[in-house]
């Protein structure tokens, strides 16, 4: 466990180094983030009876998402990237760890560290300044918490998905576009999943994408009730569990079939 | 039992093919063509522990090939390979604990961290414990003079500091046979000697097993006791150096310095190489032209300032041996 804790903290100290774009991230998530509210305020408007959520609840919806957005999975890890098309690779199989392991922890890292250096300052701002709602309960804070972790790890099971995939592709721009495309349109990081049309409803619930942002930030609000939090858990938890297996396996089959050129 | 045992290992690659220009990336994109590229044909060797084996071949030949397979990066189609007792491919990561891997083209070192962070980070991943760390840490950073750029990020060191630190992180967890890729490729000449030096201490004190793959004689001559050459995914010889020129050539040089340059030059047997000034160059076989009196002859015929025998340059031996190798 001490080796894949290094990891973590190393690349958290690599990540770390760039702090200019860091600032610069955060005031382009406050610029989209007002633009953003001011949208949803003006449809909002316009029919408030129907829509599912209150325009407070939809405003909170949005700044947690500015906040957040970097631990959507949006491509492959550019350092594993950068190893494959260097031949880099072959080091990385010279460690006494087990491979999958190994990189999910860098995945981890790769999300988990330029969230947490935007999510602190952005939340303030949108908390001070924009009219964020605090949580609905503490219990609801620790449901959204327990499910942002869980959101956290099913997000570094799709990124880690994503970086084995690069060997076959070597690229990986083609996979990770239609990976950007998909977690875009169902994580509700665009368009609150509540407000998608009803019949889509069922389908979104079932694909993994809600466990990403959604889930968390519905059980902070309390749109999600917080008793009916362990089932936003576990389904969280067992798409984490599928796309991991399914990892390990591609995994084991691409480092069969793994060419190493050069030198 | 030797430390490495590799028989009959063959590694077959598949190389897609494209034709050059824009129809060819076209045509690729309906029918892939693939070649069936034969990098190691039935190679075998074992080595013995705390040996330095010097591992050379002409680019393409199956050099890196071997040392993949050996450090269980790449699962070889056939054959067998055991190092410490252990298929490396299969038992990869108990396997790995105990070696060492330099890749001289890459860096294994954390590009935007300070050196020393590297370091602790592969004392974490070797689970080294901390007074065997400080023990290696401190006997690497003053054999490879690392003490003032341990805390520079790595992307501003020179290719001479960062293989002296790569080197050094190959060796945190004290393992007993290292690999070397090239190490000392593109380095400067103080930074290859000091390369050499650490190399050839670390297996005097410490007796590591070396296997090192290089296109510099140099290396070879100031390091290995023993040297396979492998051409076409075959080993062609594997002997001392001795041996190996023996094997080439017999043949020797012989350099003489003339009071006066000029006047013909001919003995029986001996072929002048060159003459630069009042130096001549002779190549000859001792076998054939005893050296003593050949020597004598010369002494007799001509006014010698002085004179020396050599064998034939390592690279001359290696050149010949690679025209052997049938294309």
């Amino acid at each position: 466990m001490r080796a894949y804790a290094a990891v973590l903290s190393a690349r958290v100290r690599t990540l770390l180094q760039y702090r200019a774009a860091a600032l610069a991230g955060i005031a382009c998530q406050v610029f989209w983030g007002i633009l953003r509210t001011a949208i949803f305020g003006a449809f909002f408007a316009m029919n408030p009876a129907r829509s599912p959520m209150s325009l407070p609840e939809m405003v909170t919806y949005i700044w947690l998402g500015q906040s957040l957005f970097r631990m959507l999975p949006t491509g492959a890890d550019g350092d594993v990237r950068a190893l494959i098309r260097t031949g880099g690779v072959a080091y990385e199989l010279t460690r006494p760890l087990d491979l999958y392991a190994f990189w999910y922890t860098r995945s981890v890292a790769m999300l988990a560290a330029p969230m947490l250096l935007r999510a602190v300052p952005l939340l303030g701002v949108a908390a001070l300044f924009f009219e964020m709602l605090p949580p609905a309960s503490p219990l609801a804070l620790a449901a959204g918490l327990a499910s942002l972790l869980c959101g956290l790890l099913l997000s570094a099971a799709c990124v880690t998905l994503l970086t084995i995939s690069l060997l076959w592709t070597v690229s990986g721009d083609g996979i990770s576009r239609m990976a950007v495309i998909a977690v875009w349109a169902f994580s509700g990081i665009l368009l609150p999943l509540p407000l998608f049309p009803e019949w889509l409803q069922p389908a979104l619930a079932l694909l993994p994408f809600r466990g990403l942002i959604d889930g968390p930030f519905r059980l902070y609000m309390g749109h999600i009730p917080a008793e009916q939090a362990p089932g936003v858990l576990l389904h969280q938890l067992g798409w984490t569990l599928a796309l991991i297996a399914l990892g390990r396996w591609l995994l084991g089959r691409g480092i069969r079939r793994m060419v190493v050129q050069g030198g | 039992m030797p430390q490495i045992v590799v028989e009959d290992l063959q590694k077959r690659y598949h190389v897609a093919e494209r034709t050059a220009g824009l129809w060819g990336a076209v045509r690729g994109l309906v029918h892939r063509r693939h070649r069936v590229v034969e990098a190691l044909k039935g190679i075998g060797f074992s080595v013995e522990r705390g040996e330095v084996v010097g591992y050379i071949g002409p680019n393409g030949a199956g050099k890196s090939t071997t040392v993949k397979v050996l450090a269980g990066i790449l699962v070889p189609d056939a054959g067998r390979c055991e190092v410490n007792g252990r298929v490396p491919w299969r038992e990869r990561i108990e396997h790995v604990r105990r070696i060492g891997v330099v890749f001289g083209q890459r860096t294994q070192l954390w590009w935007d961290l300070p050196v020393v962070e590297s370091f602790e980070l592969l004392r974490d991943i070797y689970k080294v414990e901390p007074g065997a760390y400080r023990k290696s840490f401190d006997d690497l950073v003053a054999r490879l003079d690392l003490g003032a750029i341990l805390d520079t990020p790595v992307r501003q060191l020179s290719l001479g500091q960062r293989m002296r630190c790569d080197l050094a992180a190959s060796l945190i967890h004290a393992p007993d046979l290292i690999y070397l890729d090239e190490p000392t490729i593109g380095l400067d000449a103080v930074a290859k000697l000091a390369v050499r030096d650490f190399l050839r201490e670390l297996n005097r004190t410490r007796g590591v097993t070396i296997l090192l793959t290089t296109h510099d004689m140099d290396d070879i001559e100031a390091l290995c006791s023993r040297v396979m050459v492998i051409g076409e995914g075959r080993i062609l010889s594997d002997g001392t150096l001795d041996g190996l020129r023996a094997q080439v050539s017999g043949e020797r040089r012989l350099i003489v310095d003339l009071e006066n340059g000029s006047g013909a030059f001919e003995h029986e047997g001996v072929t002048v190489e060159r003459r630069e000034g009042h130096r001549v160059f002779l190549r000859f076989d001792p076998r054939q032209v005893p050296t003593a009196g050949l020597i004598g002859r010369i002494a007799a015929r001509h006014a010698v300032r002085d004179l020396f025998v050599e064998h034939l340059p390592i690279e001359e031996i290696i050149r010949r041996l690679y025209e052997r190798i049938p294309a």
